[in-house]
């Protein structure tokens, strides 16, 4: 039985629709995260889930009910915001019991869960602090402690590590991976920012205008991304887009740049037939151009131009030129690059994708 | 750990100034300071005249000098105004007036306050349909000059019994109040990140359960803005006094018009400025209690969180 399970959901406000007949189930004990730029209704789908907007069309199921109707507090979830959103002039004990007070909880119930919670989350110490005492850490900290001593079942987070500085985003993140471990409760995470997409989620719903692109695991999001969209969004610095056409030789596919060059596409998967001489655009990660072939490679070589070599640490980004178009690739730190002339690259084909002229995976 | 004297400190400091500028006392301060303290002395000279003129006795006030400080000091003006002055026949002073206006008072701020602070939560918190329609008509009350709503007024409350009652008062204390503290919560509330209510929706609060544990709390420095303006207004009220009250609630700002209307024989001026300090005693206390808090409140409705 799926945990939270949305049906032809649609929302609009007025004439704008923001999302569109839109489907999804996320299982039991799931992580899943939606990723999208700001603006791709995202935080809208939260929010629905969540009981805080009133939908156009649709169904919401949680946990095996219709909760469609029902008030956010009925709906057994509990929601962290971007903002914590913490209540100010209460403790930290009375953020953390605030809810259960309103539902009319005996109190040494509500003791054992706020210190529960606080456990959970170290946050002992700090239970007699006010909201405004507190670091960003620590403040989102308690707005997680707050979702948890509900005991619901799901819990929604909106953009939760947004507002932290990085080295904390990175801690937090961790933290709320481990805390999915020991609850084993579902999860839903809005976000923007793809590395804590694809670091914290089962799956990731990459979302754009409204609609869920690609629902899949971080790994094949990455490397078999189903259109334009999802390669160009997930993945920094950006998947390299070189427009061309396919090519169909006697006993192999071959792809031809702007420039006229061709390419052997030996070991690239077709998901679905092509036509001789079709408009394509081939897609390569920077990590996926090396400077000398790999033992099994094909010995088929693209030639850039490279004019810029940026040092990041482990590795160097070089940002030059490929048939014409702007083209990037990571190498590691210690391979010198040719600066200003003419470099081979070799490509695995097998990693690379292929797109079709409206943008989906060939 | 690095050692002090290993920091790098490569360029030999120059001739001539280095740090912060030194502050002087420029022309342009001085002339603030002076036309501050010409603008207070302007502002208090008539008040100083009030004050000395009530502590005269009669004799000392015949001979003019209203600036001349007392050469007796005596507070049965004061004694009489409060408790013996006549008003036509009402030789009671102007006490029962005081009272009345606490009377009036105390519920009217209360109610209205409240209600512009409900009403405000409401508009800004729970999208009603057609909130800002609502809103704007709400607006369009705080522009029109109540005096054209006194006769309709008056038809109503005698329709239903009010008239000349200390509801009817209090009522329309309510109504006129409505539009400016709904103004001022709304705005307030605006400025309030919607997560907070979001959160406690999650957390299970409803209508009332919110406004009443998590805004109502949180607007204390609006409240308090609120109730500065609202017994300033109510407390200064005179119109409303005079036509809704009836003659055994008249607040006290109607009974000093009758106290310091002219009538036959010597006019008491040293009783007529006791009276009038009394009457307007009570905002100026309340200003000077929380004038800081007024300041704050205005500055954090302003300023978002």
């Amino acid at each position: 039985m799926s945990s939270v399970s949305i049906r032809n959901l649609q929302i609009s406000f007025g004439a704008l629709n923001v999302l569109e007949t839109l489907d999804l189930e996320v299982q039991e004990g799931e992580f899943i995260v939606l990723l999208g730029p700001s603006g791709c209704g995202k935080s809208t789908l939260l929010n629905a889930i969540a009981g805080l907007l009133d939908i156009t069309e649709g169904q919401i199921w949680i946990d095996g009910r219709n909760v469609t109707w029902a008030e956010p507090h009925e709906r057994g979830i509990g929601m962290v915001f971007q903002s914590y959103a913490l209540y100010p002039r209460l403790t930290v004990e009375g953020n953390l019991s605030f809810g259960l007070k309103m539902s009319g909880m005996p109190k040494a119930e509500i003791a054992r869960r706020v210190l529960e919670a606080a456990r959970i989350l170290q946050l002992e110490h700090l239970l007699q602090r006010q909201p405004a005492q507190l670091s960003g850490g620590q403040r989102q900290r308690v707005a997680i402690g707050r979702a948890l001593v509900r005991n619901a079942k799901v819990l929604l987070f909106d953009e939760p590590l947004s507002n932290l500085d990085a080295k904390l985003r990175t801690e937090l993140r961790v933290e709320i991976k481990r805390l999915h471990k020991s609850l084993g409760s579902t999860m839903i995470f809005v976000t923007h920012d793809q590395v804590e997409a694809l670091t914290l989620a089962d799956r990731v719903a990459v979302m754009h205008k409204g609609v869920i692109q690609q629902l899949a695991t971080s790994k094949e999001i990455y490397q078999r991304p189903i259109n334009r969209f999802v390669a160009g969004f997930v993945g920094s610095p950006q998947m390299n887009f070189l427009p061309g056409t396919l090519v169909r030789r006697e006993n192999a596919t071959c792809f031809r740049l702007r420039d006229g060059s061709e390419v052997n596409l030996t070991g690239y998967v077709f998901s679905r037939p092509f036509a001789d001489g079709q408009a394509a655009t081939l897609g390569i990660r920077p990590e996926q151009a090396l400077l000398r072939p790999s033992e099994h490679q094909h010995p088929d070589r693209l030639e850039a131009v490279f004019t810029i070599e940026e040092p990041m640490g482990p590795d160097t980004l070089l940002w030059g030129t490929l048939a014409g178009e702007s083209f990037s690739v990571r190498i590691s730190s210690d391979q010198t690059p040719v600066i200003g002339a003419k470099t081979d690259l070799y490509v695995n084909m097998a990693q690379a994708s292929l797109f079709d002229e409206a943008g989906d995976r060939l | 750990m690095t050692a002090p004297e290993t920091r790098i400190r490569s360029v030999p400091m120059g001739e001539g100034p280095s740090g912060p500028a030194p502050k002087s006392l420029s022309t342009a301060r001085i002339g603030i300071y002076a036309f501050l303290f010409i603008s207070a002395l302007f502002f208090l000279l008539p008040l100083y005249v009030m004050v000395v003129t009530s502590i005269k006795p009669m004799e000392e006030i015949r001979l003019g000098g209203i600036f001349a400080l007392p050469t007796t000091v005596t507070f049965e003006p004061w004694v009489k105004a409060w408790s013996s002055a006549c008003t036509g026949l009402d030789c009671r002073g102007i006490s029962p007036g005081f009272w009345n206006s606490v009377k009036i008072l105390v519920p009217s701020v209360i109610c209205s306050i409240f209600v512009g602070a409900l009403t405000g939560y409401a508009l800004s918190f729970w999208r009603v349909r057609g909130a800002n329609l609502l809103f704007a008509a709400l607006l369009l009350g705080a522009f029109l000059p109540y005096q054209v709503f006194i006769y309709p007024l008056v038809r109503i409350y005698s329709a239903t019994g009010l008239f000349s009652t200390i509801y009817a008062l209090v009522l329309t204390h309510v109504i006129f109040g409505l539009p400016v503290m709904t103004l001022l919560f709304r705005n307030y509330y605006a400025g309030i990140p919607v997560d907070l209510f979001k959160a406690a929706r999650v957390d299970g609060g409803r209508f009332f359960s919110i406004f009443f544990r998590l805004m109502l709390p949180m607007s204390i420095p609006m409240l308090v803005v609120a109730l500065i303006l609202q017994v300033t207004g109510i407390w200064n009220d005179f119109i409303m006094g005079l036509t809704f009250g009836g003659l055994a609630n008249r607040p006290m700002t109607v009974q000093l018009t009758n106290l310091v209307a002219p009538t036959e024989g010597e006019i008491a001026y040293n009783v007529n400025m006791a009276a009038t300090i009394m009457t307007a005693a009570v905002p100026l206390i309340v200003y000077f209690i929380s004038g800081r808090w007024f300041v704050r409140g205005i500055a954090a409705g302003a300023v978002k969180g």
